[in-house]
Protein backbone atom coordinates (compact mmCIF):
# COMPACT_ATOMS: atom_id res chain seq x y z
CA UNK A 1 0.00 0.00 0.00
CA UNK A 2 1.39 3.37 -0.75
CA UNK A 3 1.45 6.31 1.02
CA UNK A 4 -1.46 7.79 -1.30
CA UNK A 5 -3.56 4.86 -0.82
CA UNK A 6 -4.08 3.75 -4.07
CA UNK A 7 -6.34 0.78 -5.18
CA UNK A 8 -4.91 -0.55 -8.44
CA UNK A 9 -7.72 -1.68 -10.99
CA UNK A 10 -5.44 -4.20 -11.97
CA UNK A 11 -1.35 -5.78 -11.51
CA UNK A 12 1.20 -6.25 -13.71
CA UNK A 13 3.72 -8.59 -12.19
CA UNK A 14 6.82 -8.62 -14.85
CA UNK A 15 9.54 -9.13 -11.61
CA UNK A 16 11.84 -11.15 -13.77
CA UNK A 17 11.12 -9.80 -17.01
CA UNK A 18 14.35 -8.53 -18.71
CA UNK A 19 14.46 -4.83 -20.56
CA UNK A 20 11.26 -3.32 -22.13
CA UNK A 21 9.11 -6.72 -21.28
CA UNK A 22 7.94 -4.60 -17.94
CA UNK A 23 7.44 -1.75 -19.50
CA UNK A 24 5.72 -3.80 -22.52
CA UNK A 25 3.90 -6.08 -20.43
CA UNK A 26 2.60 -2.42 -19.01
CA UNK A 27 1.49 -0.96 -22.36
CA UNK A 28 -0.29 -4.27 -23.11
CA UNK A 29 -2.17 -4.26 -20.24
CA UNK A 30 -3.19 -0.24 -20.80
CA UNK A 31 -4.37 -1.53 -24.39
CA UNK A 32 -7.23 -3.22 -23.16
CA UNK A 33 -7.58 -1.10 -19.76
CA UNK A 34 -10.56 1.41 -19.76
CA UNK A 35 -10.25 5.17 -18.64
CA UNK A 36 -10.03 5.67 -14.76
CA UNK A 37 -8.55 2.01 -14.65
CA UNK A 38 -5.02 2.34 -12.24
CA UNK A 39 -2.40 -0.12 -13.56
CA UNK A 40 0.18 -1.20 -10.75
CA UNK A 41 2.85 -2.38 -12.63
CA UNK A 42 6.02 -4.56 -10.92
CA UNK A 43 9.35 -4.84 -11.95
CA UNK A 44 12.50 -5.17 -10.58
CA UNK A 45 14.11 -4.12 -13.93
CA UNK A 46 16.36 -0.83 -13.12
CA UNK A 47 15.57 0.43 -16.65
CA UNK A 48 12.07 0.51 -15.91
CA UNK A 49 12.36 3.78 -14.04
CA UNK A 50 13.26 5.43 -16.94
CA UNK A 51 11.42 3.58 -19.51
CA UNK A 52 8.17 3.69 -17.58
CA UNK A 53 8.15 7.56 -16.77
CA UNK A 54 9.22 8.25 -20.31
CA UNK A 55 6.72 6.67 -21.68
CA UNK A 56 3.99 7.73 -19.66
CA UNK A 57 5.04 11.32 -20.24
CA UNK A 58 4.15 10.73 -24.47
CA UNK A 59 0.77 9.11 -23.45
CA UNK A 60 -2.22 10.93 -21.50
CA UNK A 61 -2.00 8.36 -19.19
CA UNK A 62 -0.56 9.31 -15.86
CA UNK A 63 2.01 8.09 -13.29
CA UNK A 64 0.60 8.97 -9.85
CA UNK A 65 3.42 7.10 -8.04
CA UNK A 66 6.49 4.87 -8.05
CA UNK A 67 7.47 2.84 -4.93
CA UNK A 68 10.76 1.12 -3.87
CA UNK A 69 10.95 -1.48 -1.86
CA UNK A 70 13.85 -4.06 -1.29
CA UNK A 71 12.73 -5.82 -3.80
CA UNK A 72 11.17 -4.48 -6.77
CA UNK A 73 9.58 -1.32 -8.04
CA UNK A 74 6.15 -0.18 -8.19
CA UNK A 75 4.53 1.78 -10.48
CA UNK A 76 0.89 3.13 -10.64
CA UNK A 77 -0.19 4.30 -13.69
CA UNK A 78 -3.92 5.60 -14.07
CA UNK A 79 -5.15 5.28 -17.56
CA UNK A 80 -6.77 8.18 -19.51
CA UNK B 1 11.18 -49.20 -15.85
CA UNK B 2 11.09 -47.07 -18.96
CA UNK B 3 11.79 -43.53 -18.28
CA UNK B 4 10.27 -41.65 -21.19
CA UNK B 5 10.95 -38.00 -22.38
CA UNK B 6 8.87 -36.49 -24.32
CA UNK B 7 9.87 -33.18 -26.16
CA UNK B 8 7.00 -31.14 -27.65
CA UNK B 9 7.98 -28.94 -30.56
CA UNK B 10 10.31 -29.83 -33.43
CA UNK B 11 11.91 -26.46 -34.06
CA UNK B 12 15.47 -25.40 -33.29
CA UNK B 13 15.15 -25.97 -29.34
CA UNK B 14 13.30 -29.45 -29.56
CA UNK B 15 15.50 -30.81 -32.36
CA UNK B 16 19.13 -29.76 -31.07
CA UNK B 17 17.56 -31.49 -27.60
CA UNK B 18 16.31 -34.67 -29.10
CA UNK B 19 19.62 -35.11 -31.17
CA UNK B 20 21.66 -34.57 -27.77
CA UNK B 21 19.60 -36.62 -25.90
CA UNK B 22 20.31 -39.61 -28.51
CA UNK B 23 23.86 -38.92 -27.69
CA UNK B 24 24.03 -38.67 -24.30
CA UNK B 25 21.56 -41.38 -23.78
CA UNK B 26 22.66 -43.74 -26.50
CA UNK B 27 23.29 -47.14 -24.36
CA UNK B 28 19.98 -46.06 -21.88
CA UNK B 29 17.89 -46.03 -24.83
CA UNK B 30 19.24 -48.90 -26.52
CA UNK B 31 18.48 -50.98 -23.56
CA UNK B 32 15.40 -49.72 -23.35
CA UNK B 33 15.63 -47.64 -20.16
CA UNK B 34 14.77 -44.56 -21.62
CA UNK B 35 12.25 -43.42 -24.53
CA UNK B 36 12.50 -39.78 -26.16
CA UNK B 37 9.73 -39.25 -28.11
CA UNK B 38 9.68 -35.91 -30.38
CA UNK B 39 6.59 -34.30 -31.17
CA UNK B 40 5.48 -31.64 -33.90
CA UNK B 41 2.69 -30.84 -35.86
CA UNK B 42 4.54 -30.65 -38.89
CA UNK B 43 6.80 -33.39 -40.54
CA UNK B 44 9.37 -30.38 -41.73
CA UNK B 45 12.54 -28.72 -39.39
CA UNK B 46 11.70 -25.04 -40.40
CA UNK B 47 14.85 -22.55 -40.03
CA UNK B 48 13.01 -19.20 -39.84
CA UNK B 49 16.29 -16.80 -40.29
CA UNK B 50 16.20 -18.21 -43.91
CA UNK B 51 12.62 -15.38 -43.89
CA UNK B 52 14.98 -12.40 -43.68
CA UNK B 53 16.36 -12.35 -46.83
CA UNK B 54 13.49 -13.46 -48.56
CA UNK B 55 11.37 -9.93 -49.55
CA UNK B 56 14.42 -9.29 -50.97
CA UNK B 57 15.08 -12.16 -53.47
CA UNK B 58 17.84 -13.64 -51.98
CA UNK B 59 16.30 -16.71 -50.37
CA UNK B 60 13.72 -19.19 -51.09
CA UNK B 61 11.08 -20.57 -48.86
CA UNK B 62 12.58 -24.25 -49.59
CA UNK B 63 16.11 -23.11 -48.19
CA UNK B 64 14.37 -23.07 -44.83
CA UNK B 65 12.69 -26.27 -44.91
CA UNK B 66 13.91 -30.44 -44.47
CA UNK B 67 12.24 -32.98 -43.11
CA UNK B 68 12.42 -33.86 -39.51
CA UNK B 69 12.93 -37.33 -39.93
CA UNK B 70 16.07 -36.86 -41.91
CA UNK B 71 17.70 -34.31 -39.07
CA UNK B 72 16.31 -36.55 -36.12
CA UNK B 73 18.51 -39.23 -34.70
CA UNK B 74 16.74 -42.77 -35.53
CA UNK B 75 17.36 -43.43 -31.45
CA UNK B 76 14.52 -40.92 -31.17
CA UNK B 77 10.64 -41.65 -31.66
CA UNK B 78 9.10 -38.88 -33.77
CA UNK B 79 5.73 -38.61 -34.07
CA UNK B 80 3.98 -36.07 -36.24
CA UNK B 81 0.91 -34.96 -34.92
CA UNK B 82 -0.41 -31.92 -32.64
CA UNK B 83 -1.05 -32.46 -29.64
CA UNK B 84 -4.63 -30.77 -27.86
CA UNK B 85 -3.68 -31.21 -24.09
CA UNK B 86 -1.21 -31.18 -21.52
CA UNK B 87 -1.89 -32.73 -18.15
CA UNK B 88 0.91 -32.01 -16.32
CA UNK B 89 -0.90 -33.66 -13.28
CA UNK B 90 -1.15 -37.30 -15.05
CA UNK B 91 1.72 -36.41 -17.30
CA UNK B 92 0.29 -37.27 -20.73
CA UNK B 93 -0.53 -35.47 -23.97
CA UNK B 94 -3.76 -36.37 -25.63
CA UNK B 95 -2.76 -35.92 -29.23
CA UNK B 96 -5.18 -35.26 -32.59
CA UNK B 97 -4.93 -38.08 -34.53
CA UNK B 98 -3.03 -40.77 -32.55
CA UNK B 99 -5.99 -42.34 -30.38
CA UNK B 100 -3.87 -43.32 -27.68
CA UNK B 101 -2.56 -40.53 -25.56
CA UNK B 102 1.12 -39.90 -24.91
CA UNK B 103 2.67 -40.58 -20.99
CA UNK B 104 5.50 -38.93 -19.94
CA UNK B 105 7.77 -39.08 -17.51
CA UNK B 106 9.54 -35.79 -18.15
CA UNK B 107 8.19 -33.54 -20.69
CA UNK B 108 9.96 -30.54 -23.02
CA UNK B 109 8.15 -27.64 -24.17
CA UNK B 110 9.32 -26.29 -27.01
CA UNK B 111 6.69 -24.89 -28.74
CA UNK B 112 7.91 -21.33 -30.41
CA UNK B 113 6.30 -18.33 -30.89
CA UNK B 114 2.82 -17.45 -32.81
CA UNK B 115 2.30 -14.61 -34.82
CA UNK B 116 -1.12 -12.96 -33.34
CA UNK B 117 -1.87 -9.81 -35.60
CA UNK B 118 -5.15 -9.77 -35.43
CA UNK B 119 -4.45 -8.10 -32.11
CA UNK B 120 -4.15 -4.88 -33.69
CA UNK B 121 -7.08 -4.11 -35.96
CA UNK B 122 -5.81 -3.59 -39.70
CA UNK B 123 -2.76 -4.84 -38.94
CA UNK B 124 -3.08 -8.47 -40.75
CA UNK B 125 -4.96 -7.09 -43.61
CA UNK B 126 -2.40 -3.91 -44.13
CA UNK B 127 0.82 -4.84 -43.26
CA UNK B 128 3.31 -7.86 -44.27
CA UNK B 129 5.89 -9.51 -41.88
CA UNK B 130 9.23 -11.51 -42.49
CA UNK B 131 7.72 -13.86 -39.69
CA UNK B 132 6.11 -16.46 -41.55
CA UNK B 133 6.25 -18.13 -44.63
CA UNK B 134 3.02 -16.36 -46.44
CA UNK B 135 4.14 -13.02 -44.75
CA UNK B 136 7.75 -13.29 -46.61
CA UNK B 137 6.32 -13.95 -49.68
CA UNK B 138 3.46 -11.55 -50.03
CA UNK B 139 6.64 -8.82 -48.13
CA UNK B 140 8.51 -9.92 -51.13
CA UNK B 141 6.07 -8.93 -54.37
CA UNK B 142 5.31 -5.74 -52.40
CA UNK B 143 9.09 -5.03 -52.00
CA UNK B 144 9.87 -6.11 -55.68
CA UNK B 145 7.41 -3.87 -57.29
CA UNK B 146 8.13 -0.55 -54.88
CA UNK B 147 10.11 1.82 -56.79
CA UNK B 148 8.95 4.99 -54.67
CA UNK B 149 7.24 5.53 -51.67
CA UNK B 150 7.21 5.44 -47.66
CA UNK B 151 8.46 2.24 -46.57
CA UNK B 152 7.58 2.11 -42.55
CA UNK B 153 9.00 -0.94 -40.55
CA UNK B 154 7.35 -0.80 -37.48
CA UNK B 155 7.81 -2.90 -34.48
CA UNK B 156 4.02 -3.64 -33.06
CA UNK B 157 4.67 -5.96 -29.97
CA UNK B 158 7.17 -7.42 -28.52
CA UNK B 159 8.92 -9.88 -27.21
CA UNK B 160 9.00 -11.07 -31.04
CA UNK B 161 11.14 -13.58 -32.48
CA UNK B 162 14.95 -12.24 -33.00
CA UNK B 163 14.98 -8.80 -31.61
CA UNK B 164 17.77 -7.56 -34.12
CA UNK B 165 15.70 -8.56 -37.19
CA UNK B 166 13.94 -5.49 -37.36
CA UNK B 167 16.78 -3.37 -37.41
CA UNK B 168 18.50 -5.88 -40.05
CA UNK B 169 15.52 -5.51 -42.24
CA UNK B 170 15.87 -1.90 -42.02
CA UNK B 171 19.62 -1.36 -42.79
CA UNK B 172 18.53 -4.06 -45.31
CA UNK B 173 16.25 -2.18 -47.30
CA UNK B 174 18.39 0.72 -47.11
CA UNK B 175 21.16 -0.54 -48.72
CA UNK B 176 19.28 -2.45 -51.17
CA UNK B 177 17.02 0.42 -52.68
CA UNK B 178 20.37 2.30 -52.56
CA UNK B 179 22.04 -0.14 -54.45
CA UNK B 180 19.51 -0.05 -57.31
CA UNK B 181 19.83 3.39 -57.16
CA UNK B 182 15.81 4.25 -55.67
CA UNK B 183 16.41 5.16 -52.00
CA UNK B 184 16.31 8.65 -53.11
CA UNK B 185 12.36 7.93 -54.15
CA UNK B 186 12.01 5.73 -51.00
CA UNK B 187 11.92 6.71 -47.69
CA UNK B 188 12.16 4.57 -44.96
CA UNK B 189 10.59 5.16 -41.50
CA UNK B 190 11.75 2.74 -38.30
CA UNK B 191 9.14 2.86 -35.47
CA UNK B 192 9.46 1.13 -32.17
CA UNK B 193 7.72 1.04 -28.60
CA UNK B 194 9.73 2.70 -26.08
CA UNK B 195 12.18 5.40 -26.06
CA UNK B 196 15.12 3.40 -28.07
CA UNK B 197 15.65 1.38 -31.30
CA UNK B 198 15.95 -1.76 -29.64
CA UNK B 199 14.66 -2.86 -26.61
CA UNK B 200 18.43 -3.67 -25.10
CA UNK B 201 19.80 0.02 -24.44
CA UNK B 202 23.51 -0.99 -25.27
CA UNK B 203 21.88 -2.47 -29.12
CA UNK B 204 19.84 0.74 -29.09
CA UNK B 205 22.82 3.39 -28.89
CA UNK B 206 24.77 1.12 -31.02
CA UNK B 207 21.83 1.54 -33.94
CA UNK B 208 20.68 5.02 -33.49
CA UNK B 209 23.71 6.66 -34.96
CA UNK B 210 23.46 4.50 -37.87
CA UNK B 211 19.95 4.67 -38.92
CA UNK B 212 20.89 8.78 -38.57
CA UNK B 213 23.66 8.15 -40.86
CA UNK B 214 21.76 6.28 -43.68
CA UNK B 215 18.50 8.66 -43.36
CA UNK B 216 16.35 6.53 -41.80
CA UNK B 217 13.70 7.96 -40.11
CA UNK B 218 13.27 6.72 -36.62
CA UNK B 219 9.82 7.16 -34.00
CA UNK B 220 10.24 6.00 -31.05
CA UNK B 221 7.35 5.51 -28.23
CA UNK B 222 5.16 4.56 -31.41
CA UNK B 223 2.80 1.39 -30.07
CA UNK B 224 0.70 0.67 -33.20
CA UNK B 225 -2.67 0.73 -32.32
CA UNK B 226 -4.80 0.17 -35.53
CA UNK B 227 -4.15 0.06 -39.43
CA UNK B 228 -5.88 1.65 -42.01
CA UNK B 229 -5.26 -0.64 -44.74
CA UNK B 230 -7.43 1.63 -47.23
CA UNK B 231 -6.17 4.95 -46.09
CA UNK B 232 -2.76 3.30 -45.77
CA UNK B 233 -2.19 4.45 -42.49
CA UNK B 234 -0.84 3.37 -39.28
CA UNK B 235 -2.15 5.28 -35.80
CA UNK B 236 -0.12 4.53 -32.44
CA UNK B 237 -1.38 4.81 -28.53
CA UNK B 238 0.39 8.00 -28.08
CA UNK B 239 -1.36 9.95 -30.80
CA UNK B 240 0.78 9.43 -33.80
CA UNK B 241 0.09 8.50 -37.57
CA UNK B 242 1.98 7.72 -40.01
CA UNK B 243 1.16 7.13 -43.81
CA UNK B 244 2.98 4.28 -45.48
CA UNK B 245 3.20 2.75 -48.91
CA UNK B 246 4.43 -0.74 -47.90
CA UNK B 247 4.23 -1.31 -44.16
CA UNK B 248 6.25 -3.59 -42.74
CA UNK B 249 4.85 -4.68 -39.28
CA UNK B 250 6.28 -6.98 -36.54
CA UNK B 251 3.23 -8.15 -35.21
CA UNK B 252 2.63 -9.50 -31.43
CA UNK B 253 3.66 -12.72 -30.64
CA UNK B 254 2.06 -15.52 -28.10
CA UNK B 255 3.28 -19.01 -27.54
CA UNK B 256 0.63 -21.73 -28.77
CA UNK B 257 -2.95 -22.75 -27.29
CA UNK B 258 -2.13 -25.88 -26.09
CA UNK B 259 0.26 -23.91 -23.65
CA UNK B 260 -1.90 -21.63 -22.59
CA UNK B 261 -4.79 -23.83 -22.05
CA UNK B 262 -2.23 -25.96 -19.69
CA UNK B 263 -1.94 -22.85 -17.54
CA UNK B 264 1.95 -22.90 -17.49
CA UNK B 265 2.16 -19.08 -17.85
CA UNK B 266 0.53 -16.29 -19.51
CA UNK B 267 -0.18 -16.25 -23.59
CA UNK B 268 1.05 -19.67 -23.95
CA UNK B 269 4.49 -18.89 -22.77
CA UNK B 270 6.26 -21.34 -19.81
CA UNK B 271 7.18 -19.73 -16.99
CA UNK B 272 10.49 -21.00 -15.71
CA UNK B 273 13.07 -20.63 -13.48
CA UNK B 274 15.80 -18.70 -15.65
CA UNK B 275 19.05 -20.96 -14.90
CA UNK B 276 17.71 -23.99 -14.51
CA UNK B 277 14.29 -23.95 -17.34
CA UNK B 278 12.22 -25.62 -14.71
CA UNK B 279 8.72 -24.77 -14.99
CA UNK B 280 7.64 -22.96 -12.22
CA UNK B 281 3.68 -24.28 -12.68
CA UNK B 282 4.31 -28.08 -13.02
CA UNK B 283 6.44 -30.63 -11.94
CA UNK B 284 9.13 -32.35 -13.92
CA UNK B 285 8.19 -30.16 -16.99
CA UNK B 286 11.01 -27.76 -18.59
CA UNK B 287 11.16 -25.02 -21.54
CA UNK B 288 13.24 -24.24 -23.52
CA UNK B 289 13.49 -21.07 -26.79
CA UNK B 290 10.51 -19.06 -27.24
CA UNK B 291 8.65 -20.81 -25.30
CA UNK B 292 10.38 -20.34 -22.26
CA UNK B 293 10.09 -16.64 -20.28
CA UNK B 294 13.39 -16.46 -19.56
CA UNK B 295 13.80 -12.80 -20.45
CA UNK B 296 16.60 -12.97 -22.90
CA UNK B 297 15.48 -12.99 -26.60
CA UNK B 298 13.68 -15.08 -28.60
CA UNK B 299 16.04 -16.63 -30.77
CA UNK B 300 17.69 -19.58 -32.00
CA UNK B 301 21.05 -19.60 -30.60
CA UNK B 302 19.17 -19.25 -26.93
CA UNK B 303 16.95 -22.27 -27.88
CA UNK B 304 20.43 -24.07 -29.13
CA UNK B 305 22.36 -23.00 -25.66
CA UNK B 306 19.31 -23.99 -23.67
CA UNK B 307 18.83 -27.55 -25.45
CA UNK B 308 22.48 -28.12 -24.55
CA UNK B 309 21.37 -27.43 -20.41
CA UNK B 310 18.11 -29.28 -20.22
CA UNK B 311 19.63 -32.21 -22.07
CA UNK B 312 22.41 -32.29 -19.35
CA UNK B 313 19.88 -32.00 -16.23
CA UNK B 314 17.67 -34.80 -18.25
CA UNK B 315 20.22 -37.03 -18.38
CA UNK B 316 21.49 -36.08 -14.52
CA UNK B 317 17.66 -36.55 -13.72
CA UNK B 318 17.14 -40.30 -15.45
CA UNK B 319 20.43 -41.49 -13.93
CA UNK B 320 19.16 -40.55 -10.66
CA UNK B 321 22.19 -38.19 -9.98
CA UNK B 322 21.81 -34.28 -9.01
CA UNK B 323 20.96 -32.23 -11.91
CA UNK B 324 23.49 -29.48 -11.40
CA UNK B 325 23.90 -27.63 -15.22
CA UNK B 326 22.48 -24.20 -16.01
CA UNK B 327 21.49 -21.85 -18.43
CA UNK B 328 23.32 -18.41 -17.64
CA UNK B 329 21.48 -16.63 -20.46
CA UNK B 330 24.26 -17.31 -23.37
CA UNK B 331 23.03 -15.33 -26.51
CA UNK B 332 24.63 -14.97 -29.84
CA UNK B 333 23.22 -12.65 -32.52
CA UNK B 334 24.82 -11.76 -35.86
CA UNK B 335 22.98 -8.48 -37.00
CA UNK B 336 22.77 -7.48 -40.72
CA UNK B 337 23.72 -3.91 -41.10
CA UNK B 338 23.07 -3.94 -44.97
CA UNK B 339 23.52 -6.48 -48.18
CA UNK B 340 27.10 -7.12 -47.41
CA UNK B 341 28.38 -5.76 -44.15
CA UNK B 342 26.96 -7.38 -40.08
CA UNK B 343 27.67 -7.00 -36.81
CA UNK B 344 27.89 -9.38 -34.23
CA UNK B 345 27.16 -9.55 -30.45
CA UNK B 346 27.69 -11.87 -27.26
CA UNK B 347 25.77 -11.56 -24.17
CA UNK B 348 24.60 -13.53 -21.25
CA UNK B 349 22.47 -12.60 -18.15
CA UNK B 350 25.87 -10.90 -16.21
CA UNK B 351 27.41 -9.36 -19.74
CA UNK B 352 25.78 -6.74 -21.68
CA UNK B 353 26.50 -6.89 -25.17
CA UNK B 354 28.71 -5.16 -27.70
CA UNK B 355 28.37 -4.76 -31.11
CA UNK B 356 30.98 -5.30 -33.21
CA UNK B 357 32.38 -3.04 -35.77
CA UNK B 358 30.37 -4.20 -39.15
CA UNK B 359 32.43 -5.87 -41.65
CA UNK B 360 32.03 -7.98 -44.68
CA UNK B 361 33.91 -10.93 -43.21
CA UNK B 362 30.81 -11.17 -40.63
CA UNK B 363 28.04 -10.56 -43.01
CA UNK B 364 29.77 -13.78 -44.49
CA UNK B 365 30.22 -15.36 -41.14
CA UNK B 366 26.40 -14.98 -40.63
CA UNK B 367 25.19 -16.28 -44.08
CA UNK B 368 28.03 -19.08 -43.57
CA UNK B 369 26.07 -20.21 -40.18
CA UNK B 370 22.78 -20.12 -42.04
CA UNK B 371 23.96 -22.99 -44.24
CA UNK B 372 26.04 -25.01 -41.75
CA UNK B 373 22.68 -24.56 -39.55
CA UNK B 374 21.75 -27.88 -40.25
CA UNK B 375 24.44 -29.59 -38.34
CA UNK B 376 23.36 -27.62 -35.62
CA UNK B 377 20.29 -29.16 -35.79
CA UNK B 378 21.46 -32.47 -36.24
CA UNK B 379 23.47 -31.86 -32.74
CA UNK B 380 26.71 -31.92 -34.35
CA UNK B 381 27.70 -27.96 -34.19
Amino acid sequence: MTDLDIEPTDTVDARGAACPGPLMDLIGRVRSASPGDVILLLSDNDQSLTDVSEWVDETENELLEVDETDDDYRFYVEVA
Amino acid sequence: MTERIAILGGGTGGTVLANGLADRLAAEIDAGDVEVTLVNDDPDHVYKPVWLYVPFGQRELADGRRPLRELVDSRIDLVIDRVTEIDTEGKRLELRDTPDALDYDYLVVATGSTLAPDEVPGLAEGGHDYYSESGALALRDDLLSMTEGHLVVSVVGTPHMCPAAPLEFAFMADDWFRERGLREDVEITYTYPIGRVHGNPHIGEWAEPIMEERDIDVETFFNADSVDPDAKTVASMEGTEINYDVLVGVPPHRGVDVVADADLGDRGWVDVDKRTLEAERAEDVYAIGDAATTGVPKAGSVAHYQAGVVGERLASEVRDRPATATYDGKTLCFIETGMDAASFVEFDYENAPSPAPPSEKLHWSKLAYNESYWLTARGLL
